[in-house]
């Protein structure tokens, strides 16, 4: 460990040493470390007093910080609104700040001015030398020598095979986080909707007179019997997958009816899974001029207007639309479950419909 | 066995127990050390040595948010509960009174209106672990640029970019816990992702959520994630990333006085360990400070998750932007033709969500890429010495324009994240800018990698010119013969040589194999190290330099007092 000067700048060359293999290898030699330049603090015994005051001060600053926060915590009576526990939150978060950079900003500033701030040089050390290299080699064939698993192969094989099984129970055990009683992919096919199922309005559950929806205007749907279900978790699961959008417009304004699906609508309402085909966010926006709906989690926008395929964004399938009429009350019933699975791609979607458990 | 069992003399078993201590602070610690050998840790550390310079400082800020994340985090715990169980909620905030809603939802609500200093808790957790992968990343981006990943620093980069995902994990399942709105639709997009995932993917996505989305078990399981498996690993990491740094000790920039075989600092006592320590407080104080006074992730305004509503305009953790964005940026059809399809198979098909997995693939490649490229750098540059002095980014203008081309990409993947702000913002059409930003990141990062390494090298020849005719002092002074020039005055030593040392390998061609024979990936590497070197501006030689004095000599325009004498040194060496 070397340590420089105050020396001038062509005599400084002392903490380069032979031997570290860079002479003559740049346009000029290493000069060496530049002289060391004194601070205010090292020559001036004044500067010295008021870096220490100053450091002190800060410390200072740290405790009234500490104090601040008493305040915020004890003084501040949290109540119903919001503006008592802003304030608290406030006085808490200044409080630390102050108590905490006090001493931060205390600490650092000693170490900058009044802590000796001469560079110094150590040596790297080598990884390893040559010899303990072959010492450690030594050792570990004695080691494996000893053992006698490279003479005994059988042993070796075996406990191979024994130690990539062994910590299959393991893994194994982890098949119960899924415990449902109907696990598998067929339940992602269906959703409670059903013939006959009323559209009820999502949160109130009121149900929906077709005639007292206005053109133009959108609502949040879910199934009557969704709230027969039983347990906030199972609600929620459910819930997820019948989520429906209904909206309606000028039947002149329907661009497209696939052959099938004529009497999916009723007088322009039409619906539709609030789920995006694309990753599963709800598709909350309807725009009433373009008949767009817009999910706003990746913008894929569909067209209400043309059986809601993609008109842009990331989404590869167009909404599934539910199959809606009107009871003999005038209130809006879906005509059946959904035909297609609800919701983001999964692998084992495809397109078929292998178990013919989808009427269309 | 060993050549090195020295025996030990009776005197120096005896010497420790007979020694005595004279002060009171002597007693204990000779009390500590007689025990647990303190002796050897402190002629180890306490006159360490490390490099200061502000750039190494990040890495620093990372490790003490992490300390602050686990202190906060710790006091969540205690009156946060991660259950599903459904409750009423009936604590002091008014709107949600009376609500329907997870356990979770409502003690994390609890924790920020009826615990006092329970919110700034939560501000402070969630302030410092945006600033943890914040200064993660920066870091990393440092050590890049500046080649500290080099031999033999590799495995320690290795150890870095875990940290980094750890990182990202940890942020991940930490902001599904409250399950709210916002938190239960970054679940879904999740849910929807894996699910993309051929074969196992809708399996992965049961397993997850214990059945179908949401289900009743997921925020527990990201619980014990995030509570207790990330934080473990990531403390490991930590441990072991520490232990290298000490091992390798820490690189340093170019400079007078540096060389690979030395440490130029600061001893570890008292300089460094006080400004380090007192840093931690500083960091500390800033997190606070903006945790008292800039609200963050106020998540009584989202309400309970519920699979209907939806926040238009909710922006997720910074550190999620990229990976949102590049879902934003893939389109889902080309005209009129999908590019999702379905593979026929006797059992009905199977369907491959392409708008999804192609998104995933360039930040696949990403990580993967960033984990190995201290190897395809190495295998490029066949360099396989050890590096302690580190590369000012100029001097490696290929490296430099590769990392600048992959932050270009990055962040333009990261601003379509927030395209719908930037629209709203700048009163955009947010199809245009989906439409523009599909072309820039295929433009963007070649832009970028061009632009950058023309700067470098443009820069490199800068540092020429003043290492041979010096700095322009902003003096033009007449000549006796009625010439005009500008004065410059020469650079000292000390910063001269930050100029001139450093390598610029010219391309070194196809080798030959052991057999003799050029391979294929031999000719590919060689391909590939002369698109890494060329174009390349060489550090000035002795030659160059001696006739520059040599000409200054002649010329009665120089300045300076140092040139006589580095005409001395020089040809001294010579
Ligand atoms: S989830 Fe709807 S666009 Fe991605």
């Amino acid at each position: 460990m070397g340590e420089h000067g105050h020396g001038d700048p062509t005599e400084s060359g002392a903490v380069i040493k032979a031997g570290d293999g860079e002479s003559g290898k740049y346009a000029i030699d290493n000069p060496g470390l530049p002289p060391h330049r004194p601070r205010v603090a090292d020559e001036d015994p004044k500067a010295e007093k008021r870096s220490e005051r100053q450091v002190a001060t800060l410390f200072l600053i740290s405790i009234i910080g500490t104090v601040i926060f008493f305040i915020g915590y004890f003084a501040v009576e949290l109540s119903e609104d919001l503006q008592a526990l802003r304030l608290q939150n406030t006085l808490l978060g200044v409080g630390v700040g102050f108590a905490m950079l006090g001493i931060g900003l205390g600490v650092v500033h000693w170490a900058k001015t009044l802590m000796p701030d001469h560079e110094l040089v150590e040596d790297r050390k080598p990884l390893r030398k040559e010899a303990e290299r072959q010492e450690a080699e030594q050792i570990i064939d004695d080691v494996l020598e000893e053992s006698g698993i490279k003479r005994r192969p059988l042993i070796r094989n075996t406990l191979i095979g024994a130690a990539v099984l062994a910590p299959l129970p393991f893994v194994l055990t982890l098949r119960d986080l899924d415990r449902s009683e109907d696990f598998g992919v067929e339940r992602m096919r269906h959703s409670m909707w059903d013939e006959g199922v009323r559209l009820v309005r999502d949160p109130t559950g009121t149900p929906i007179r077709a005639a007292d929806i206005t053109i133009g205007s959108a609502m949040h749907v879910i199934p009557e019997n969704l709230r027969e279900v039983s347990g906030h978790a199972a609600r929620l699961s459910e819930k997820a997958k019948a989520v429906v959008l209904v909206v309606r417009m000028n039947p002149d304004d329907i661009q497209q009816v696939t052959p099938g699906r004529e009497d999916w609508t009723y007088d322009g309402i039409i619906a539709c899974s609030k789920v995006c085909t694309h990753v599963g966010c709800p598709v909350a926006l309807y725009e009433r001029h373009t008949h767009h709906l817009l999910c706003p989690c990746h913008q894929s926008t569909f067209d209400a207007a043309q059986e809601f395929k993609v008109v842009f964004g990331p989404a590869g399938r167009p909404l599934p639309q539910l199959p809606i009429t009107v009871d003999d009350e005038g209130f809006l019933v879906a005509r059946s479950d959904f035909t297609e699975p609800v919701g983001p791609t999964y692998w084992e979607r495809g397109s078929t419909d292998p178990e013919g458990d989808y009427n269309a | 066995m060993s050549a090195t069992t020295e025996k030990y003399t009776e005197a120096q078993y005896l010497e420790a127990e007979q020694y005595q201590p004279a002060t009171r602070t002597g007693r204990i610690t000779n009390y500590v050390d007689q025990r647990v050998g303190g002796t050897g840790i402190v002629r180890e550390f306490g006159r360490k040595i490390f490099p200061d310079h502000w750039t190494f400082m990040f890495g620093e800020v990372a490790l003490y948010s992490f300390v602050i994340l686990i202190l906060s985090g710790t006091f969540l715990t205690f009156w946060f509960d991660p259950s599903m169980a459904s409750t009423r909620y009936d604590g002091s905030y008014a709107p949600l009174q009376g609500l329907e809603m997870s356990t979770a939802y409502a003690t994390a609500l609890e924790l920020s209106f009826d615990v006092r200093g329970g919110l700034f808790m939560r501000q402070l957790h969630h302030w410092a672990a945006l600033l943890f992968v914040m200064a993660m990343s920066i870091h990393m981006l440092r050590v890049f640029f500046t080649g500290a990943f080099r031999k033999p620093r590799e495995l320690n980069w290795v150890v870095g970019c875990a940290l980094l995902i750890m990182g990202l994990a940890a942020g991940f399942t930490g902001y599904s816990l409250p399950d709210e709105v916002l938190s239960g639709n970054g679940l879904r997009i999740i849910d929807g992702m894996m699910k993309a995932i051929p074969v196992v993917g809708t399996y992965m996505s049961f397993f997850l959520f214990g059945g179908e989305f949401p289900g009743g078990e997921v925020i527990p399981r990201l619980y014990v994630l995030h509570i207790m498996v990330i934080p473990a690993l990531i403390l490991v990491l930590i441990a072991v990333h520490l232990f290298m740094v000490v091992t390798h000790k820490h690189t340093q920039y170019p400079g007078p006085g540096r060389t690979e075989r030395n440490v130029v600092g600061y001893p570890v006592g008292p300089v460094y360990a006080a400004k380090a320590g007192g840093f931690f407080f500083i960091v500390f104080g800033i997190l606070a400070v903006i945790s008292g006074t800039f609200q963050i992730n106020a998540l009584w305004n989202y309400g309970p998750y519920d699979p209907s509503p939806v926040q238009a305009g909710a922006q997720p953790d910074w550190y999620i932007g990229p990976f949102e964005g590049v879902l934003r940026l893939m389109p889902g059809f080309v005209g009129e033709i999908p590019l999702e399809f379905v593979i026929p198979t006797p059992w009905g098909g199977n369907s491959v969500a392409t708008p999804v997995l192609i998104p995933m693939i360039p930040i696949a490649v990403m990580f993967l890429v960033m984990f190995i490229w201290p190897w395809i750098e190495a295998w490029i540059t066949g360099d396989k010495k050890e590096h302690h002095i580190l590369d000012r980014p100029r001097n490696a203008p290929t490296r430099t324009a590769i990392g600048a081309a992959s932050v270009t990409f990055y962040c333009i993947m990261w601003g379509m994240g927030s395209n719908d702000l930037i629209a709203t913002h700048f009163m955009l059409s947010l199809n245009d800018i989906t439409y523009w930003s599909r072309v820039l990141i295929f433009v963007g990062p070649v832009i970028a990698f061009v632009l950058t390494k023309r700067i470098c090298l443009s820069l490199q020849r800068k540092d020429r010119e003043t290492v041979l005719h010096g700095h322009e002092a902003g003096v033009i002074e007449m000549l006796p013969h009625g010439e005009f020039r500008e004065k410059h005055t020469r650079p000292s030593d000390y910063e001269l040589y930050t100029l001139v040392a450093f390598e610029s390998p010219a391309p070194s061609g196809p080798q030959p194999n052991a057999k003799g024979k050029i391979t294929r990936t031999e000719k590919l590497r060689a391909r590939l190290n002369q698109w890494f070197y060329q174009d390349r501006v060489e550090p000035v030689s002795r030659e160059e330099y001696l006739e520059a004095l040599e000409h200054d000599h002649h010329g009665d325009g120089h300045e300076g007092g140092l040139e006589a004498t580095d005409r001395r040194s020089i040809e001294a060496s010579h």
